[in-house]
């Protein structure tokens, strides 16, 4: 069997004595595209979270190329750096230009050079229809393009891995779906990446796998969206997919 | 119409007294300012402290500082202190303590307020770049920080300027006194002196603060 890019084995994560996330495991493959859904308050988030280090785990491990990820602080850069992550809300920098903003990180922590970057960000950006806008400031932009941006921010880097946190749904709905269409674009070039998303028909659009997460576990795995979607395994599945039907 | 009672400023070395009178405000004003620029910083970023006793120190600091007349306090550590402490200090450095005293609290107010108002999700957007704590404080933070700072601290800068007028009262003599013993001077010939004089000093103060409120304005501008 291939072996996996990203392995977790029993990670367990404590808040204030409350368990947020239990022993869980989980291979991903290069290329998977791995959809986590899960009631709000099921710990998906954190799970990301805990992926790129953002926040401690108490037991259990991560590898990644089979190299443990450590808390020290050259480490975790590094895996920082091959795992990218967009967040919810649009986080770009707002004293910076577009283009400032996605050239920032490679330049400054990568060591790349200045030209050869801005090249590259300048094809990303024609990628996701924005090239036009790389001299606005964020404030400039619409929510929509924002998190394009982002996404052009954390690929830029070349990570292996890219975390995608809930990046629409603080999002006007006609703007959703600029947004998920470079998300589907990246996942038919081969990007390997972790999405926690709410929005159902994405989701079964997308996923090679699909996580079902319910207190901290996974409470169901499947790996045919198709009939996941259509009749899911366990009851509580059901449950959580029938309160998106009107 | 009235003489204007301008004439007197050009009377012997009128207009000089007033400028070296005028030189005393700024250098108190400089001194202070400065001072409470960098230890109101610092102040600033332990004001954020999760420290309750430490809050608690700052906070009745800020009041104190809120609630008091200038002019109080300069009485106290000007004339207090000599009975009471036995300290003879030099009416400068009782007015540069008090005015360093005041900035340092408001000035490090601002800072606090200017650093918990950046948002957890900069510093996470910026760790999940690979940054490391200090490129995260140098290239995110800190530029943020002082945009939102300094329209801000240049406001308190022109307060602190003009508020140095009342250290006349502790027997500095500043542009405002000088001022005042001109007029005293020339009371019998030009008895119209107060408002020519007083004019001149209104617009030399106007001449050292317009440029900083301007600069702030275009600084806002820019940043906004």
């Amino acid at each position: 069997m291939e072996k996996a890019l990203l392995s977790v084995r029993k990670l367990h994560k404590e808040f204030e004595g409350n368990t947020i996330l239990k022993s869980i495991d989980l291979d991903v493959n290069r290329g998977e595209v791995i959809v986590i859904i899960g009631p709000s308050g099921c710990g998906k988030s954190t799970f990301l979270r805990c992926l790129n280090g953002l926040e401690d785990i108490q037991g259990g491990e991560i590898y990644l190329d089979g190299k443990k990820l450590q808390k020290n602080a050259k480490n975790i850069s590094s895996v920082r750096q091959k795992i990218g992550m967009v967040f919810q809300s649009y986080d770009l920098f707002p004293h910076k230009t577009v283009l400032e903003n996605i050239l920032l990180a490679p330049v400054i922590v990568q060591k790349r050079k200045r030209a050869e970057t801005e090249a590259e960000a300048m094809a990303l950006l024609e990628k996701v229809g924005l090239a036009d806008r790389k001299n606005d400031y964020p404030r400039q932009l619409s929510g929509g393009q924002k998190q394009r941006i982002a996404i052009v921010r954390a690929l830029i880097m070349h990570p292996e891995v890219l975390l995608l946190d809930e990046i629409t749904a603080a999002l006007d709905p006609e703007m959703v779906h600029e947004v998920l269409q470079v998300v589907l674009n990246l996942a038919k070039n081969g990007s390997t990446m972790l999405i926690v998303t709410h929005e159902m028909t994405f989701a079964k659009a997308i996923a090679d796998r699909v996580l079902f997460l319910e207190h901290g576990e996974i409470a169901e795995e499947s790996r045919n969206p198709k009939a996941f979607f259509e009749m899911p395994g366990t009851e509580r599945a059901r449950q959580f997919l029938k309160s998106f039907e009107y | 119409m009235q003489s204007l009672g301008i004439d007197v400023l050009f009377k012997g070395t009128n207009f000089l007294r007033l400028l070296s009178g005028l030189w005393v405000a700024v250098r108190i004003s400089l001194i202070s300012v400065s001072i409470s620029i960098l230890v109101g910083l610092i102040v600033g970023v332990l004001m954020t402290s999760e420290n309750r006793i430490l809050k608690a120190v700052f906070r009745i600091y800020l009041e104190i500082v809120r609630i008091m007349p200038q002019m109080v306090l300069l009485f106290i550590v000007y004339f207090g202190t000599t009975r009471v402490f036995g300290w003879n200090l030099d009416a400068e450095i009782a007015a540069i303590f008090v005015f360093s005293f005041w900035g340092i609290a408001e000035m490090g107010d601002l800072v606090r307020g200017a650093l918990i108002s950046i948002s957890k999700i900069q510093y996470e957007s910026a760790m999940a770049l690979g940054m490391n704590g200090k490129q995260v404080y140098y290239y995110v933070i800190l530029p943020q920080t002082i945009r939102r700072l300094i329209p801000l601290s240049i406001n308190l800068i022109t307060r602190m300027i003009k508020t140095t007028s009342l250290v006349m009262m502790i027997g500095i003599v500043e542009v405002l006194k000088v001022a005042q013993q001109i007029i005293e001077a020339n009371r019998r010939s030009s008895p119209n002196a107060a408002f020519g004089i007083f004019a001149v000093v209104f617009l030399l103060y106007f001449l050292i603060c317009w440029p900083i409120s301007r600069l702030s304005v275009s600084l806002e501008k820019r940043w906004s």
